[in-house]
């Protein structure tokens, strides 16, 4: 077993974008979210994300604007460092090395050169108790700054940044605990503190959940967990305080925001509606109800003009002001827990799993962008903790493509389990799938396992259910029955049991022709032309895992895992045991399109990869310690366009790509040094366009450099001798696109410039020949260049 | 953002009767036209010949109505009592028409006068027909004979005298101009051929014979008596094909649609059936408001016309290929459609910057309470009389909806007797139904245990909830005996079926300790 050191595991993608409250830049156009270790830019029109800002190593906890420089931003990680960043370039600016794990970050305009961090109590890192610490910013011109001057100022704070607020520009800081609210004023260096009783009269719970200051007014808002809203006024008072409450959630209010002029508070729950009062006329609200997940951030933009809220599913809204949804930018739905195998949709390759409840979610694993959302359940989500929903628990695709199976369950206490099993078809006119059968109830107890397979005259598909009630059932799109109103439906076809046994998996041969069950520690395999049990094989002790057919070459191979650590393969022509080896396999999967099967190993609280062809009992490739924890989902995903490595470990990446989903539900996949630097080459290539917002100005101006510009074109195509420059010179498109703060000083380029700019004599005739000779045909490529360039940059419209 | 979604309204297999071509094709006629006749209608004959006119016998008179006109083109009136049986010639020409004197008439459809009086039959005269070479008329009367008839110098050519009761219907052979068959209320068909002088075939239907039919190919008869259609093949001999029983009172009429295919029966039981000629299932049913007495189907079935007892004459007419597109179009067009039509055909100019309105969701009653989170209310909508009784697949999908929502108690709770009688009465109706059973049952369930402190207190929901109880008494019964059938079907399958050997496993069991690797114990499980 060599230890292959040219892959490497990858993190790829579909972290977390809710984490913290986004940030909106000062013009509208961009957001900015910490997304895992890095924050990402989106642009707020078209919900693309532009760049990341990469540096930090850990969690980004925080990203705030730099109050004297509005093109300039702060972001705070674990990792205890606070970095400076231009966020429309993408470059790191100043990097501020805090020493502590920082778990939010408040700045205000009042406060030059200081920010506020939340960090732990310094004499214990893994206590429980936060601290807010005010750090001086060394003013210095180098990268990395050590910032060492800190100062306390509030202790025993909550480490949630919606718990604590600037009031009044930076007067004072409100922080709320569980049940105590404490202001600090600045000027006094006094604070007050405003307790609350544990539950009130009727039984509420008044813990707060998050605080909002008016902006010009002298008043706070907090949320609390029974649903209400309390605005409080005139606490620079120790006794004389009076706050006024509203009601309308019904569950924790978990974020609340003013807008910059302070007349609409806006405020947000699990109900997942945007709640908008009017300021000091509480009476009057605004709803934006349905906004699909719990409200986890509000944020406003500094004009006013946006709203955005941030959702549990991973989710976040552009909102308008006039409460109307314009964007919705959405990350890879992972919930709680991922019920669902990962498939991957034999049509758009995008990888399948259940996503918000009730939903399928398609995921574009190249693009890392979630492409759409299926309505598996078609009910109205109702918002309510501890309200048992409908959920999405097993989903298969038929190998074309062009049928769906889903199916959902509830189970609720002392009530019958609701199973219902959906058949979904293909619908080429509008690109998506359309429900075409609907069973309710297809077995008696929990569906174990679904696959699609061939049926006997390898036209029609079959679709085998397993259920933990002891049977097994064949569906089958049945033409007979029904009449000419609705198109075909899906039937059973034939129920199976044996001896009374539990059937756990099912697979389905990669021709069609034969069908492995495993029922605990038998497996059964079965033809589908006539229904019949072929023969039994079994490697007791231990239930069958996991059950997989060799694919290609390899079809006559039928591999299982065993809970008794076992891997075998049996050869199904010969109906024996071909090999087996003793290792805790928690995943085998096949890769459907080479020989190579995967099999996850779980070794002392670490996961090992084994990739193997069953022909030969030899790893053709091993990857020990992957993660930690078991890997329980995994996927092949094709590739684009076949790579051609010549290596032998790294052939299995060939074909197709291996993603699975570790014990932190991260995504990751496994990847090759040559492919990496391909892409980040890729990912330099794609600048931003330089897009000037669309004001009537433009229209105008822009019109009139429009046509400049084709005149210029017109007269240099006239003059192809003048057009010498060399416009391909790297120094000049360097000297242009580069920022000018990052350049290095002009005496050392002038020189350089100058000299790109002379012109060589013998190249200038060559260049004249060339543009004698062939000048039109130089002009098509430059096109077809142009166009290339083109379409690289524009996304390709997901096939939806 | 996302619009709110309705509640989902299961689709039940249908139970009854379903759409079905035949449907289609017999339910594509429009409203019935009535005519009011002078008395019952014992007979309606169609002209062989376009424009196809009718003849309608009616007490004393025979009109002939025009394919659409309302009012009859024709009317002979010459009868002293009761005609019976005014049937056209095969051109359409002549008109026979027997009465009540015991005379029969012979009309020119022109005229008004009788052309020819056939005289001889001593009681009323209820069957005439044209025998095909068109010179002679079949006459059967009440006097047990049945006689034919020269036409040209009306004289009597022979008499059969073979029933021995009134003779009631009778029908000649299209194909062959010698032969004819007459049903009687001896209960007997007779199949003459006037060739020789007597009954070639009998046959006995068992009931007195109310009419006769012959099918296009005059292979098959079929005779109608009391409450059974009969088919007979006469190709071999009289042999009785089929019994229909579908009337439940005495089949009057018969007639077959135009291609053959179908065999409409008309009773007094107010129905007239359709059946399938191959199978001889009922594919369709008429409902009419009195007994009926007579049917006629217009050539390619262009209207269906019935003789009642009650003397209306009911015409339906065929809806026109155009016209039935129109309706169904007519029936989505609302009272206000130009309202909304307003505008809506305007083409944008190039430079017109649009507004788009958004498209207002329709929800219906049910669907706008549940949006407002109003639980009771919604329960209330969905336990309208009409949706109750009607639709009750609309209150259980609501009721599951509640529960799905954890909302189904506080919507059951706080009712009044009459709510709660509603409810009560809407369970009994439909608990013991195996498709609601599910969601019913947590309902019931739901509805004890709110609503257990008020027994006692009202005499009404009392006798329902007693009712219920029965009601699940019952079922239990009812399921427990389903269930020792169950058990016996499965003793006798499981009997009767070979024990079947699975092969090869103890192939594996070899092989697998062959290998030695297999664990020590080897397996245990075996397939038997």
């Amino acid at each position: 077993m060599v230890e292959h050191s040219d892959i490497r595991v990858v993190h790829r993608g579909g972290s977390k974008l809710n984490f913290r409250e986004p940030l909106i830049t000062s013009d509208s156009r961009f957001l900015l979210c910490a997304s895992g270790q890095c924050v990402k830019v989106f642009s707020t029109s078209t919900e693309e994300c532009i760049h990341d800002l990469r540096g930090h190593t850990d969690l980004v906890t925080g990203v705030l604007p730099k109050p004297s420089n509005h093109l300039q931003v702060y972001s705070c990680s674990a990792d205890g460092t606070v970095r400076l960043w231009d966020y429309t370039d993408g470059i790191l600016i100043k990097t501020y090395v805090i020493g502590y794990p920082i778990y939010s970050m408040y700045v205000s305009a009042n406060h030059e050169g200081v920010i506020f961090i939340v960090t732990p109590m310094q004499s214990d890192k893994r206590s429980e108790l936060f601290q807010l610490v005010a750090v001086d910013l060394p003013q210095s011109a180098d990268q990395l700054v050590e910032a060492r001057e800190l100062s306390a100022v509030l202790s025993d704070v909550s480490s949630n940044p919606a718990a604590s607020a600037f009031g009044r520009g930076g007067e004072y800081i409100v922080s709320a605990k569980p049940l105590q609210l404490e202001v600090y004023f600045f000027k006094k260096h006094k604070s007050y503190r405003f307790p609350l009783k544990a539950d009130n009269k009727k039984g509420g719970k008044n813990t707060f959940t998050c605080v909002a200051c008016h902006p010009k007014d002298d008043c706070v808002a907090t949320g609390h967990e029974d649903g209400k809203i309390r605005l409080w006024r005139n606490f620079n008072h120790k006794k004389e305080y009076t706050y006024s409450t509203l009601h309308w959630h019904h569950n924790a209010v978990s974020s609340l925001c003013f807008t910059p002029e302070g007349t609409n508070l806006l405020s947000g729950g699990v109900e997942s509606v945007l709640v908008q009062w009017r300021y000091k006329q509480e009476s009057q609200r605004d709803f934006l109800p349905r906004l699909g997940a719990a409200i986890t951030h509000i944020t406003v933009s500094p004009d006013g003009a946006l709203f955005c809220t941030s959702h549990s599913d991973n989710k976040i809204t552009i909102i308008q002001s006039c409460v109307k949804v314009s964007a919705v930018i959405q990350g890879l739905v992972k919930g709680e827990s991922v019920r669902t195998d990962f498939m991957v949709d034999p049509r758009s390759k995008a990888m399948v799993l259940n996503g918000k409840p009730g939903h399928l979610q398609f995921y574009s694993l190249q693009r890392d962008k979630l492409l759409y959302n299926l309505d598996i359940v078609q009910q109205e989500y109702i918002h309510e903790l501890g309200l048992q929903q409908f959920e999405v628990v097993k989903a298969a695709f038929s190998a074309s493509g062009n049928w769906l199976a889903t199916v959902e369950e509830r189970k609720q206490k002392d009530a019958e389990l609701e199973l219902h099993l959906k058949l979904w078809a293909f619908e080429q006119q509008t690109q998506s799938f359309v429900l075409n059968t609907t069973i309710s109830a297809p077995h008696e107890s929990w569906i174990t396992a679904l696959c699609f397979g061939l049926a006997a005259d390898s036209q029609t598909t079959v679709l085998v259910s397993t259920s933990k009630d002891g049977h097994f059932k064949a569906w089958q799109l049945d033409a007979r029955a029904h009449t000419d109103d609705e198109g075909p439906a899906w039937s059973c076809d034939f129920v199976g049991a044996y001896h009374g046994l539990v059937p756990e998996r099912c697979c389905f041969s990669a021709d069609g022709s034969l069908l492995a069950i495993s029922f605990q520690e038998v497996v059964t395999v079965w033809t589908p032309a006539s229904w019949e049990l072929l023969t039994t094989l079994s490697q007791p002790p231990g239930a069958i895992r996991d059950l997989c057919f060799g694919q290609l070459s390899c079809s006559k191979y039928l591999l299982g895992t065993t809970a008794g650590n076992l891997l075998c393969c049996w050869n199904l022509l010969t109906c024996s045991l071909e090999w087996s080896t003793s290792m805790d396999v928690s995943l085998l999967l096949a890769d459907p399109l080479s020989e190579n099967m995967a099999a996850f190993c779980c070794q002392a609280g670490c996961t090992d990869l084994f990739v193997f062809k069953p022909s030969e009992p030899r790893p053709a490739f091993s990857h020990k310690a992957v993660c930690s924890g078991r890997v329980t989902r995994a996927v092949f995903a094709p590739r684009e366009k076949m790579l051609e490595s010549c290596e032998e470990g790294c052939q299995w990446l060939n074909h197709s790509q291996l993603y699975f989903l570790t014990q932190y539900m991260d995504l990751m996949t496994f990847s090759t040094k040559a492919e990496e630097d391909r892409l980040m080459a890729s990912s330099k290539q794609l600048v931003i366009d330089d897009s000037v917002a669309m004001t009537p100005f433009y229209l105008l101006l822009g019109k009139h450099r429009q046509q400049q510009q084709e005149n210029e074109d017109a007269l240099s195509s006239l003059s192809a001798e003048r057009t010498a420059l060399p416009k391909g010179s790297a120094a000049i498109r360097e000297l242009l696109q580069t920022p000018a703060h990052v350049l290095p000083s002009t005496s050392l380029l002038c020189s350089m410039f100058v000299q790109s700019l002379l012109i060589s004599v013998t190249d200038s005739r060559e260049e004249k020949e060339h543009a004698e000779n062939e000048p039109e045909s130089e002009k098509e490529e430059e096109d077809s260049e142009e166009e290339m360039e083109s379409s690289t940059l524009r996304p390709k419209q997901p096939p939806l | 953002m996302a619009s709110f979604k309705p509640t989902k309204i299961q689709v039940y297999p249908k139970l009854g009767e379903k759409v079905t071509q035949d449907t289609l094709y017999w339910k594509n006629y429009k409203a019935p036209v009535q005519i009011k006749e002078f008395g019952a209608i014992t007979n309606i004959d169609f002209s062989p010949v376009a424009p196809h006119n009718y003849s309608v016998t009616a007490f004393t008179r025979i009109h002939i109505y025009g394919p659409f006109s309302q009012e009859p083109v024709k009317t002979f009136t010459r009868f002293k009592d009761s005609a019976y049986c005014g049937r056209f010639r095969s051109d359409g020409q002549l008109l026979v028409a027997g009465c009540e004197d015991s005379v029969v008439r012979l009309f020119d459809v022109s005229g008004k006068v009788a052309l020819r009086l056939f005289k001889g039959h001593t009681k009323a005269v209820h069957v005439t027909d044209f025998i095909s070479d068109r010179y002679q008329v079949l006459t059967g009367s009440d006097d047990y004979t049945c006689r034919l008839w020269d036409i040209p110098n009306a004289t009597e050519l022979t008499t059969y005298q073979e029933h021995t009761d009134y003779i009631r219907c009778g029908v000649t052979s299209k194909l062959n101009s010698d032969l004819f068959v007459t049903g009687s209320y001896d209960h007997t068909v007779k199949l003459f051929d006037a060739r020789v002088d007597k009954s070639v075939i009998t046959m006995d239907h068992g009931h007195p014979v109310e009419s006769v039919l012959l099918y296009p190919s005059e292979g098959l008869l079929v005779s109608a008596g009391g409450r059974y259609v009969k088919v007979w093949d006469l190709l071999k001999g009289g042999q009785a094909l089929v019994s229909l029983k579908n009337h439940h009172k005495t089949v009057t009429c018969l007639c077959l649609s135009s291609n053959g295919q179908r065999l409409l029966s008309a009773s007094l039981d107010r129905h007239v059936k359709v059946y399938n000629t191959t199978n001889y299932k009922v594919v369709h049913n008429f409902d009419y408001p009195a007994s009926i007495l007579s049917l006629a189907l217009a050539p390619d079935d262009e209207s269906i016309v019935v003789g009642m007892t009650n003397s209306i004459l009911s015409i339906k007419h065929r809806k026109s290929s155009e016209e039935s597109k129109e309706i169904s179009s007519k029936q989505r067009r609302r009272p206000s459609y130009r309202v909304f039509v307003k505008g809506k055909n305007y083409m944008p100019k190039q430079d017109d910057y649009l507004v788009s309105k958004p498209v207002k969701q329709h929800l219906t009653k049910y669907d706008k309470q549940l949006k407002k989170f109003n639980v009771s209310k919604a329960l209330d909508t969905a336990l309208e009389t009409w949706t109750r009784m009607r639709k009750p697949e609309i209150t259980v999908a609501v009721m599951k909806e509640l529960e799905r929502r954890g909302t189904l108690k506080n919507a059951l709770a706080g009712r009044d007797e009459q709510g709660l009688s509603h409810l009560l009465n809407f369970l009994i109706g439909n608990l013991a139904d195996p498709r609601f059973a599910p969601v019913l049952v947590t309902a019931t369930e739901a509805i004890l245990d709110i609503y257990q402190s008020v027994i006692g207190q009202s005499a009404v929901v009392d006798r329902q909830l007693l009712r219920l109880q029965e009601l699940l008494e019952k079922e239990a019964d009812y399921q427990q005996d389903l269930l020792e059938v169950l058990g016996m079907l499965d003793t006798i399958f499981a009997s009767s079926l070979p024990r079947k050997e699975v092969p090869c496993s103890g192939v594996s069991r070899s092989n697998g300790l062959a290998q030695g690797e297999a664990s020590a114990s080897g397996p245990q499980l075996q397939a038997t």
